[in-house]
This record gives C-alpha cells, structure tokens and sequence, in this order.
C-alpha cells in the first residue's frame, strides 16, 4: 500500500517537474517566436519583406565563421550584464544600474591600461597587467552597486531609483573623465575617448583573422561560477533565501543586511567586468556611450533566460546575434537595424506577461508567478 | 512635507543666488534672478509634467518607471504629425502643430494602456512593465525615424524634417503697465516690470504644466474621483468592499499618466525646439520620476521638486552668459557636471530619510486580485 502511494507520489513529483522544464524552456521559444511574428507585421507595415529580413539576419548573426565570430563579440557584454541582472533579481533585487556599472568599470580599466605604466615608469608584463585591469573594472563596478546595496540595507531607499539615480551619476562622471582629465591628447582626435591601453593590458583574439577575444571564454566561466555560487555554496543559498523571503531568512538566523549589500556587489562586479572585457578585450579605449542600452538590454536577457545562467548565456547570443546580424539585414532589405531594439522590446513584453503566449497557444498556467519587487515599500 | 519644502527652498536660493553673485557686476540682480527664474520655469515644464503623470499612476497602486518611454513616444508621434498636417496635408503652422500636441497626448496614452494592461490585467511585474515600455518606445521611435526619413539602407543619409514651428510665447502686457506707472522707460521701476515680464511670458505647455500641477492637486485631494484614486492605492481590498471598481480607477489614472507624459513629450518637440532625435528625453523621464518621490507623491511637492531640478539645469544655462566672468574660486560651477550630478544626488540623500519620511502609497506596486 505505502510503496504504490510512494511511486505514485514520486510519479506526480517527475511529471511536475517535467512540467516545470518544458515551462522554463517552452515559453521563453514561444515568447522570441511571437515576437518575431509581430516583429514580421511590423516590418511588412513598413514595406519591407519580413521572410527576407529574417534571413538576413539569420546569415549576418550565425552564418559563417566571420559572423559567428562576431555574434560571440556583441554576446560578450550580454553575458556579463545579464548575469549581473540575474544574480540580483535570485537576491530580491532589481538592479536597473548595469550601464553605470559598466561604463564605470570600463573607466577604471582604460586608466590602468593606459596611464599606470606612464606613472609608474615601468612595462607592466601582461601576466600582471591584464587581471590587474580587470580587477580594477570588477572593483568599481562592485563598490557602485553596493552603494544603492547599502542604502536599501541600511536606510530602507528603494534600489530600482538609486541605481537609476547612480547611473546618471556615473555616465555624467565618465562623460566629464573623457571630455577632461583622461582625454585622448591626440591632436586629431576631437571625440571624448581615453587614449589607447597599452599592449601589454590587451586580451588577444582567440583565432587569427577573427575578433572573438578570450572575453567571451571568460563570460562562459563566470556564467559557471555565479551558477556554482548559487546552487552549490552556503552564500549562494543565502541569496536565494534572502531573495526568497527575507524575513524567513532573518529568522533563519541569516544576515540580511549584510547579504543585500554583497548580493549587490557581486551583481555590480558583474557588471564591472562586462565594461572591463570590453576595454581590454574589443575597444582597448573607452569611448564615451560604448555601454548606452546595455542595461536595459540586460534585464530583458536575465528575464527570458528565466534568470538562470544557462539561460542568460543563451539569451545573450541571441541578442548579441540580433544586434551582429542587423546590419546584414539592413543591407539586403533596407530596414534599419532600430528594428531590433522593436523586438527585443517585444520579446520581453512576451516574456514578462506571459499571460499572452499561455492564452495565444493555450498552455495551462502554472500556480507560481514571477515576484521580483515588492513596489517601492520594499 | 514642511522640512521637505524648506530643503528645496534653500537649495533653490543657494543656486539663484550662487549665479547672482558670479555676474552681479554686469547685469543687474533683479535681472539675473529673473531670468532664472524664467529658465527653471520653462526646463521644469518636462519634469513636472513627467513628474504629474507618476503621482496619477502610482496614487492609484501603479509603479510607472515608464515614463520616459511615454515621454519619447509623444515628443515622436506628436512632432510627426505635425509634420505630416503641415508637409503633406497642406495645413498652415499653428493647427498642425496643435494636431502634433492631440497626437502625442493619445501616444503617451496608448503607451500607458499597454503598461495598464500589462500591470493591471496580465499583473507583470510593474517594474518590468515599464521597463518594457521604455524599451518598446526607444525601439519603435528610431525605427520609425529613419524608416520614414533617412535615405533607404544608408545610415547618414536623409533629410529629417522640422516640426512646421513652435508654440509662440504668450505676452502678457506688463512691461507696458509699468512703464505707464513708473512713467519712464529706464530706471529700477522699469526694469521691475520687465523682469517680471520675462518671467510671466512663457509658452503654453509651460503655462498649462503649472495649472495643471493645482488641478491635479485639487483632483487628487478634493474630489470623489481623488479620493477613490488615493483609496485604491492604498488599500485596494477596502475599496473593492465598499464597491469602488479597482481595475477601472487604475486603468484610467494609468492612461490620466500617460496623457500628462505625452504632454511632456510635446514641450519637447513641439515647443523647446521644433525637431525630434532619438532618444531625445534623454533621462528626463527618469528625473521625473526622481521629482515625483522627492515631493511624496503630492502635485505640489513634485512641482517643487521638479523646479529644483529645473534650476539647476537653469544655473548651467545661465552660467554660460558670464563666463568670463567667473572668479577662480567658483570655477568649478562653470563644470557643467558638477551640477549635473544635483539633483540625483539629491534624490538619493532624500531617500535615506535624512530630510522628512518618504512615504509611497502602500498597495503601489502590488497587483490587486479579487
């Protein structure tokens, strides 16, 4: 008697978490699928042929070596930027500040790149150089996420404003660095960018001939490590506790001060670290706005890779394949390449309500929904 | 609230004041605080309006950190209708450029309908909602941009149109007033009157922002309609029993949102300068939303607040006429940066609570189920 209600329990248990799967990866497919149909329309309204638009930007993203290459360039950032994202959304945060973490970030690293040697009148070999300047990237970005971390912690102000208001400070600080004091001094250069870093600060490329850079190999470890951290140590635990139920977590005898403010750091050290790729790995400068739409770019990639790290790494090839492939479609069938930032738009719209694909293909709903904040309250 | 607007005042005097003391030598100060005055005024117009449609949606239990995107859908639709009136309808410059502010008022609206569905009928979260449609309204802005205007394929090319104008002025006559008082045409009396003049004469949405900052206040606070607004707010449950229509008031205080956002959007294209570029609003939307949590939820508090950040952009602009002028000491005002960085650095201090409790409306942000 008991052992058939086991299996038959244990039975349920496989067919609701089979349910669960095919949920995580069916409706993400159903949301970029819808999308692209709405996407077509739109394109057809404009005049354009949606079939031969679609092409092209399938051949500019993914078909040669040259394109998968460069996929792997503009998905490089997303990684890192989406996984920011998600990390805090797993911490019960929402960090809308990735793009002044990045340009931050990025800002610490070309000073490294191209001023520290000068300073300190030495060849710094690359073996040093190089993680040095990233670690720098890491580090501001880390310390300008914890700030709003700190501040929800300690003084209860909402995260989503401070990182927005941080973001503004920080692309308004960078703009000022690169039009002042860190401003390329080459005479014919009249754009606000840093001077070139030195080389002994660059990541090489991965083939001869190709962009891709050891940054996107990076990008895959840390999408890893953040997935170790979460699912594998105490502290990830925590996070996904605190995330959870912070006042369950409080009387679990968890810190919840302390996780807030290093759950935020973390998610800014992410951030950091996509400005700092960049810079050593793509630009070797930072020129002003590289970042602009990168973090909202980056909450939309969090969320259709249902904020788990395989899933960001997926959603951000298919960004970063949107945004490389645009410019093929725009060749062959003369739609701007703005059309993809439409259906990124709509991807998340479909993703987020959700709602819509459940009732567009009548797919049963499932009891748990998606909180990530709690209003402004906290 | 006391202390909060007793902050904002004496920020207000430190930066009027702080310009007054850089070119007090050359113009007179009655003249310079007038004409910061006029500056804060007329860029306070966008964020107080911004600034309104947040207190509308999140009064009713609706975050809106889309505000932005509305913004940038109005100053777009609004400035393409006028363009379309004018160069293809044949309309003359001022009913076209009417059409172009109706235009981006049912932008912002329908923005709003669509973060009203997603929030209230299909409860995304809200943040995400309008971070959608911030998204959307980028996209779907500089898609149409360069579809309908640049060269087909080219990424320079092409000529983007001018909206057919701007919004005219309006001139209320006081300087003629004065200047049958005084009964001259120099002197202190008569540069009283002009001051005034230059302060008073501002252009329509500039006008109708400031009243309507008092209409919603009244709506908001003295009305059936407020009231229910405020209930559902705050305790959507409560309201429900006593037979308020929950999803109707937010629907409609969402779209009341969007209205206000679009009408920002036109200032920008159809009154500041007559042309549209992508992604114009450039964070205004956001300033906006800063302004809104800085004046608690109130139209008045968010007016103040909005006028504060107003200042200090009009501290910059003013700036630029005494450049010369300005001693070693203080140069670094002359950084437009510096105050650039005002008023988010503001909003963060006022958040931490140092100045006066920041309260949100307590279901804001919460979808309501029946």
């Amino acid at each position: 008697m008991q052992g058939s209600e086991t299996k038959k329990k244990d039975a349920g248990r496989t067919k609701r978490l089979f349910r669960s799967a095919l949920d995580a990866v069916l409706m993400p497919l159903l949301a970029i699928f819808t999308a692209l149909v709405v996407g077509g329309i739109i394109i057809a309204l404009a005049g354009g042929n949606p079939i031969q638009a679609y092409i092209g930007l399938f051949q500019g993203a993914f078909g040669s070596p040259q394109a998968l290459s460069e996929t792997a360039v503009w998905a490089t950032p997303y990684i890192f930027a989406g996984l920011a994202v998600a990390l805090a959304f797993k911490g019960g945060l929402f960090n809308i500040g990735a793009e002044g973490q990045i340009a931050l970030g990025a800002v610490a690293t070309a000073w490294v790149g191209y001023a520290l040697p000068g300073l300190l009148g030495i060849t710094i070999p690359a073996i040093i150089h190089i993680p040095l300047a990233i670690a720098m990237g890491i580090l501001f970005g880390a310390i300008w996420a914890a700030i709003p971390g700190a501040l929800k912690a300690y003084t209860g102000a909402h995260e989503v404003i401070n990182t927005i208001m941080m973001n503004y400070i920080a692309l308004n600080t960078v703009s000022f660095l690169l039009n002042g004091p860190m401003k390329d001094k080459d005479p014919l250069n009249v754009i606000a960018r840093t001077p070139e870093i030195a080389a002994t600060a660059r990541l090489p490329a991965i083939f001869p001939g190709l962009r891709v850079h050891w940054g996107f190999v990076i990008a895959l470890i840390c999408a890893w490590l953040v997935w170790y951290l979460l699912w594998k140590t105490t502290l990830g635990f925590e996070i996904r506790t605190v995330g959870a139920n912070p006042d369950a977590a409080k009387y679990a005898g968890i810190n919840v001060k302390k996780l807030i403010v290093l759950t935020m750091a973390f998610s800014g050290a992410l951030a950091g670290l996509a400005g700092a790729i960049e810079v050593v790995g793509l630009n070797f400068r930072h020129e002003l706005g590289f970042a602009i739409g990168y973090g909202f770019d980056a909450i939309a990639i969090a969320l259709l890779g249902k904020t788990h790290p395989l899933g960001v790494v997926l959603a951000a090839i298919l960004f970063g394949g949107m945004r490389n492939g645009a410019t093929r479609m725009q060749f062959l069938t003369q739609i701007p390449t703005d059309m993809i930032s439409v259906i990124q738009g709509l991807i998340l719209l479909f993703v987020a309500a959700d709602e819509i694909i459940r009732y567009i293909y009548r797919i049963k709903a499932r009891e748990e929904r998606l909180v990530l904040t709690r209003g402004w309250g906290g | 609230m006391a202390k909060r607007f007793g902050f904002i005042i004496v920020i207000m005097a430190i930066l009027i004041g702080s310009v007054v003391l850089v070119g007090y030598k050359q113009v007179q100060p009655i003249v310079i605080i007038a004409s910061m005055i006029a500056t804060t005024i007329a860029v306070a117009t966008p964020l107080t309006l911004g600034a309104l449609s947040g207190v509308f949606c999140e009064r009713s239990g609706v975050v809106n950190i889309g505000i932005e995107g509305m913004m940038l859908a109005g100053a777009f639709f609004g400035w393409l209708a006028s363009i379309y009136m004018n160069s293809i309808w044949g309309f003359s410059a001022m009913p076209s450029i009417l059409v172009g502010v109706v235009a981006a008022l049912i932008s912002g609206g329908l923005f709003a309908l669509l973060h009203a569905a997603l929030s209230i009928t299909f409860k995304v979260d809200q943040i995400i909602g309008g971070t959608v449609i911030n998204i959307l309204a980028a996209g779907i802005t500089g898609f149409l941009n360069r579809q309908l205007f640049f060269e087909k394929g080219s990424i320079f090319g092409g000529h983007v149109p001018h909206a057919p104008g701007v919004l005219p002025a309006l001139h209320i006559p006081i300087t003629e007033l004065f200047q049958k008082w005084c009964g001259a045409n120099t002197g202190t009396c008569y540069t009283v009157g002009e001051s005034l003049n230059k302060i008073v004469d501002q252009k329509p949405i500039a006008i109708s922002a400031i009243l309507l900052v008092f209409l919603s206040s009244y709506v908001l606070f003295n009305t059936r309609w407020g009231l229910r607004t405020r209930s559902v707010g705050e305790h959507p449950k409560a309201a429900d029993t006593v037979g308020i229509n929950v999803y109707f008031m937010r629907y409609a205080n969402v779209i009341i949102g969007g209205l206000f956002a679009g009408l920002a959007g036109a200032y920008l294209t159809l009154e500041s300068v007559p042309s549209f570029e992508p992604l114009m609003t450039n964070g205004r939307g956001f300033i906006a939303l800063a302004a809104m949590i800085f004046g608690n939820w109130t139209p008045v508090g968010a007016w103040a607040a909005s006028l504060l950040f107003g200042a200090a952009q009009a501290l910059q602009i003013n700036l630029q006429f005494f450049r010369e002028l300005i001693p070693p000491n203080l140069a670094f005002l002359q950084q437009s940066y510096v105050v650039g960085l005002t008023p988010y650095l503001l909003t963060m201090i006022v958040l931490t609570g140092v100045v006066g409790k920041t309260i949100p409306p307590a279901a804001d942000g919460k979808p309501y189920e029946k």
